[in-house]
């Protein structure tokens, strides 16, 4: 099911010296930043935090879903196995604008990735 | 009911707008106004379901949110025959951080619902009513978050899937449902009551019950199991094996069809045709068979 053609490795706060680590903010009703650009088979730490409660990361065409609460830095290891856009959202109810709490994965080659709004 | 059914009471009476939708093969014979195979049985009955009105919503995609609630109140009253019962798949009332406008809210849906001219509301909530206090002021309001009841022959289960705010049933729930319908025969007809979807119907849209499929499981092994929920702002129909899942209009605005748009935003209010997208359902549900038929009543007139 949506784990299909999944990125592999998830890994909950693990240290990876020199790996890429992306870091996020997620506030009602936003992520910042809110798309993501990884490079095809190289390994990214994501990293994120709450500023005001709890939250969730969920992408389910890659099957990542980790909750993030205030007060706690919630980490996932990902190797993106596939090229394209992902979309991922927050699946921990959090007040009217929920629904539009979102962003997006993109997977690029890693010849044709450009600037990074991830750093 | 008498020796008429319902069904041909309505084809009597001119009420139009029939759409069918089933699961179940038996009644599929009803299709295309073919005539019933069996005779009329008193046990026939009917359910409206309502779901999604949002109450105290404010933005573009209803100007006129207060309107909804009250006309689909008056469209229920105004049916040629009462139903036995009508259920709210939730939602009741949109979401806000303050406590006391959300009791509120409640307080003047039950004043709605209250002018309604049946003999039973069965209730249930949604994320917006139960998801940030974990349910406690619709339970103050309008009675436990989860429940079964037995009518006419068919066992309904209202199960949540809100009041956690990650959407789930949890186990305690899972448990509760096996255990609920343990005594009952596996000829039993059952219908399910939820908010979100038991399955994964958009996930990436949150249109999904983590542990839904669970729930599934559960269910599986009776073979007359019907879903009914709402959630996703119109109707939708679908087969999880023997399952049918079937999702009702919205009272306030409409939403996309799964994945039709990059992002689940409302469908726009169209001020040449206000209300439209928006509806109710009515269930006719024979028991013997057991088999249900779907009427879809728009808000507004339709063209």
């Amino acid at each position: 099911m949506r784990f299909a053609g999944l990125l592999l490795a998830l890994l909950a706060a693990a240290d990876n010296p020199g790996e890429r680590v992306v870091h996020m903010v997620a506030r009602r009703f936003t992520y910042l930043p809110d798309v993501i650009e990884l490079q095809l088979g190289i390994p990214v730490i994501i990293e994120l935090t709450s500023a005001d409660r709890d939250h969730g990361f969920s992408v389910p065409d890659l099957g990542i879903r980790i909750d993030v609460e205030p007060g706690k830095t919630a980490r996932v290891r990902v190797v993106p196995d596939k090229l394209g856009a992902f979309d991922f959202h927050c699946d921990v109810f959090c007040g009217s604008g929920h629904e539009e709490m979102a962003g997006r994965i993109v997977v690029s080659a890693p010849a044709a990735i450009g600037g990074n709004s991830g750093h | 009911m008498g020796s008429r059914t319902r069904r041909e009471f309505l084809q009597i009476s001119g009420i139009g707008g029939v759409v069918f939708a089933s699961g179940l093969l038996q009644a599929c014979s009803r299709l295309g106004g073919r005539p019933d195979p069996g005779p009329a049985v008193a046990d026939d009955f009917y359910f409206v379901q309502l779901s999604d009105t949002h109450w105290g919503y404010k933005g573009p995609a209803n100007p006129e949110a207060t309107v909804e609630l009250p006309r689909a109140v008056e469209l229920v009253n105004a049916l040629p025959q009462a139903p036995d019962f009508v259920v709210f798949t939730g939602d009741l009332t949109h979401t806000t951080d303050d406590d006391q406008e959300r009791r509120r809210r409640m307080a003047q849906v039950r004043e709605h619902l209250a002018r309604l001219r049946v003999p039973t509301l069965r209730l249930m909530a949604g994320e917006h009513d139960a998801s940030l206090d974990r349910g406690a002021a619709f339970q103050e309001f309008f009675g436990p978050l989860r429940y079964s009841f037995d009518h006419k022959g068919v066992h309904f289960v209202v199960l949540d899937n809100v009041s956690d705010p990650k959407g789930i049933l949890g186990d305690a729930q899972i448990d509760w449902l096996s255990r609920d319908l343990k005594p009952l025969p596996k000829s039993a007809p059952i219908v399910v009551f939820t908010h979100r979807p038991l399955f994964d119907l958009k996930p990436d849209w949150d249109w999904t019950t983590a542990d839904g499929t669970r729930a599934i499981d559960v269910l599986h092994a009776y073979p007359h199991v019907t879903v009914f929920y709402g959630h996703i702002h119109q109707e939708h129909h679908h087969q999880t094996d023997h399952i049918a899942h079937h999702a009702a209009r919205s009272l306030m605005f409409p939403l996309p069809a799964p994945g039709s748009q990059p992002k689940r935003a409302p469908l726009p209010w169209d001020p040449a045709h206000p209300g439209r997208g928006l509806g109710l359902r009515d269930v006719d549900t024979d028991p013997r068979q057991p088999a249900y038929q779907l009427r879809e009543i728009p808000l507004a007139t339709e063209s």
